[in-house]
């Protein structure tokens, strides 16, 4: 494929591998986290971390917008689909996620509630036009990324007036979640996180530009390098990591300069503007309440928001006690630190909500990475 | 002069007909509907006895019988490259064939929806009956049943198939051994991708045929070259991954893959990057792994590519010990990865 096959040449990534071997001081460690879990699934799926030197450790983080969600929100979307009857839209990954009672949108949808996978918000609209008798709600989660189209969708129904559409919103912000991070005991405290800088989110960077992570770059000291999903970018950017630590430096490097600007999508960044403000406080599963780090419809599209329309309460709910997702989120556990970990939890039977999306980090291991945890006995 | 006239019955009206319950209730519009339609189209001497089952000849003594059965609910039905008529005459045909056996016989048994147009159905049962005649095989017998409108999908096609299996061979998924090498016949990922183009919310412009085709020729051209074939196994749904972790788990061995070695068909390779969807778990139709000794490796290799079905063939990679069973991949990047078991459905009811 045309400029996506170059991004995964093995050659290059050789020699790019040896650029980072002898950048990297072999007198001291490196700790970098990949904070989107775009990139943990595209460094576990090419066997990224082969090619870096030992002393090049990656951390993952929070980026998972499936994993983030919590509980008691997919609590809400399953009782829209089992008690009020509605036609419940979501992406894929979603349906998967463990809600109470041992239910997911998935197990709803077995027990007669109409969810419906979507592949993109376009799908709401025409299932909304084509139902004009049901209540259709879409249960719309996500960074930066997946904003813009949810606002869109909202914008859309209002001007052609569809009556029957809502949105039961969880759209969620990256530096919110990366200034918690930083802000956490592990990291500013007891130094149980080591981190030396971020690989930072490249889809998110299209929409909000480059220039929201100058504040980490500067404030924390921690380099912030903006890097593809492929894995040749995610090389290049710990290579531009590894040489900000060695230099001294704290910048905000872009490695994805092919789509992302300082400033990023102004028109995308006004539409969202325009649909939405932010909540007071939401909560992130692993992560706790986080002030300022979500989403919620502004009262003139309110007819478009199923919280008000249908009169939600969030009631928050615990993770099961023998989940370690929320340190995982934080980069403060890895996956084989969890008792739980490819036991009791796995791709199949998932307990936490990184083994749900492909992109989480539990997921990613036991699926692609798992059997670097055992000695394979040689033929 | 007998006085009483002879029952008279409107053909079907194929153009504008439509399945109703009538068509699965026993009587006269079922045996009509048989005889119109389904016996017309599988024409052989076992169905016109007109009988519940079928005597069957064994075409060579000491032989042994291999029987598979397979149900097939795809949607859509009609997909580019095929059918659901010519993939469940394929699909257990192929499940035959990949147990070294020679097809013979099918049984078929369709689950109608009421309301379900007539000329669909005369489109499916002729492209069955014309994969059939292909592959040398004959449905022998049958059934219908007729479900309520919206209890269906149109049209279920469970076949069975009956084949006879040469004196002395026996092949097994548990006969993979540390050391053997692992052959592919053709591209991957081409049945799944070309249903994914056509499903309803999913409609995009590419240029996907389905591999479904049956293939006992390509098997019986490998069979007869005398290599040390161990295992053959069609990777249908689930995927090349998922076929290679059963085997690997049958046979109590871990793999190593050459990612680089396994063919993709470009379109194929693109349209899967923009579903994120990983083409080793897509389904296949007309594709076989063949897990052979490596003396017969290069051997093999040459008679599959010698056959139209099989010109893509490639050597993907080695059989090891390995406690765990894991099947592992070199990336064409450099790295190295697991290749799980499917977990859930990448692609709800595609075969």
């Amino acid at each position: 494929m045309k400029y996506v096959d170059e991004f995964r040449d093995g050659e290059l990534a050789n020699g790019l591998a040896s650029t980072i071997a002898r950048a990297a001081d072999t007198g001291r460690n490196y700790s970098f986290m990949e904070f989107c879990g775009g990139h943990t699934h595209a460094i576990s799926r090419y066997g990224v971390t082969d090619l870096l030197p030992a002393n090049i450790q990656m951390i993952h983080g929070p980026g998972c917008p499936v994993c983030v969600l919590p509980i008691g929100r997919i609590d809400l979307a399953i009782g829209l689909a089992l008690d009020q009857g509605v036609i419940l839209c979501t992406y894929g990954d979603t349906l998967r996620v463990p809600a109470s009672d041992g239910l997911s949108l998935m197990k709803a949808k077995a027990r007669g509630g109409d969810v419906r996978m979507i592949y993109s918000t376009a799908d709401v609209l025409a299932i909304a036009r084509d139902n004009p008798d049901r209540d259709v709600v879409f249960l719309a989660i996500g960074f930066e990324t997946t904003t813009p189209p949810t606002a869109l969708l909202i914008e859309q129904a209002k001007n052609e007036g569809i009556g029957n559409l809502s949105v039961l919103c969880n759209h969620v912000l990256t530096p919110s979640a990366i200034t918690h991070i930083l802000e956490s005991p592990e990291v500013r405290e007891y130094g149980t996180l080591p981190l030396d800088g971020f690989i930072g989110p490249s889809h998110v960077s299209t929409v909000i530009g480059t220039q929201p992570y100058e504040h980490f770059a500067r404030e924390y000291r921690k380099p912030v390098v903006i890097s593809g999903f492929e894995p040749l970018d995610v090389m290049q950017g710990i290579l531009m990591l590894v040489r900000q630590v060695n230099e001294g430096r704290a910048e905000v490097e872009n490695e994805f300069f092919r789509a992302v600007t300082r400033g990023g999508n102004r028109k995308a960044q006004t539409l969202v503007a325009k649909i939405f403000e932010l909540r007071r406080t939401f909560e992130w599963r692993g992560l706790g309440e986080v002030p300022y780090s979500a989403l919620q419809i502004r009262s003139e599209y309110a007819a478009f928001d199923a919280e008000q329309r249908y009169g939600l309460r969030y009631a928050p709910v615990a993770d099961n006690k023998a989940c370690e997702c929320g340190a995982i989120l934080r980069g403060v556990k890895k996956p084989t630190d969890c008792k739980i970990f490819g036991t009791v939890c796995t791709p199949e039977t998932p307990m936490g909500s990184c083994m749900v999306s492909s992109e989480g980090a539990c997921a990613a291991h036991y699926t692609y990475g798992r059997f670097k945890d055992v000695e394979i006995v040689a033929a | 002069m007998s006085t009483v006239k002879p029952g008279y019955t409107r053909p079907l009206d194929v153009r504008n007909g439509r399945i109703d319950l009538s068509h699965g209730g026993g009587g006269r519009a079922m045996a009509q509907l048989i005889e119109e339609l389904f016996a017309a189209a599988f024409d052989n001497e076992y169905l016109a006895q007109g009988n519940d089952g079928a005597v069957l000849a064994m075409p060579s003594a000491g032989g042994r019988l291999v029987m598979a059965t397979d149900a097939h609910v795809v949607s859509p039905l009609f997909f580019p490259g095929g059918d659901i008529g010519c993939l469940s005459v394929h699909g257990t045909v192929n499940d035959v064939a990949v147990m070294g056996a020679r097809p013979l016989w099918l049984a078929a048994s369709f689950v109608l929806e009421e309301g379900f147009p007539l000329s669909d159905l005369k489109r499916i049962v002729e492209s069955m009956a014309n994969a059939a005649k292909s592959a040398g095989v004959s449905v022998v017998t049958g059934d219908t049943k007729v479900v309520e409108r919206g209890k269906g999908d149109g049209v279920f096609i469970t076949t069975t198939g009956v084949g006879v299996l040469p004196k002395g061979l026996d092949l097994s998924g548990n006969k993979a051994t540390p050391g053997d090498v692992i052959l592919l016949s053709g591209t991957i990922g081409d049945h799944g991708m070309a249903i994914m183009s056509k499903r309803e919310n999913l409609a995009f412009d590419a240029p996907i045929e389905s591999d479904t085709a049956a293939l006992h020729g390509l098997v019986a051209d490998m069979l007869a070259s005398g290599s040390g074939i161990r295992v053959l196994r069609d990777p249908t749904r689930g995927g090349l991954a998922t076929t290679l972790n059963e085997i690997a788990k049958q046979s109590g061995v871990g793999m190593q893959l050459d990612e680089s070695s396994i063919p993709v068909r470009p379109v194929v390779d693109a349209a899967c990057e923009f579903l994120g969807l990983d083409p080793l778990y897509i389904a296949n139709e007309g594709k076989l792994v063949a897990i052979c000794a490596p003396e017969d490796a290069g051997g093999l290799l040459a008679v599959m590519r010698a056959h139209p079905l099989g010109r893509e063939s490639a050597i993907i990679g080695t059989v090891h010990a390995d406690p765990h069973h894991f099947v592992q991949m070199k990336t064409r990047f450099g790295g190295r990865r697991n290749v799980d078991w499917l977990s859930g459905e990448q692609l709800p009811r595609i075969c």
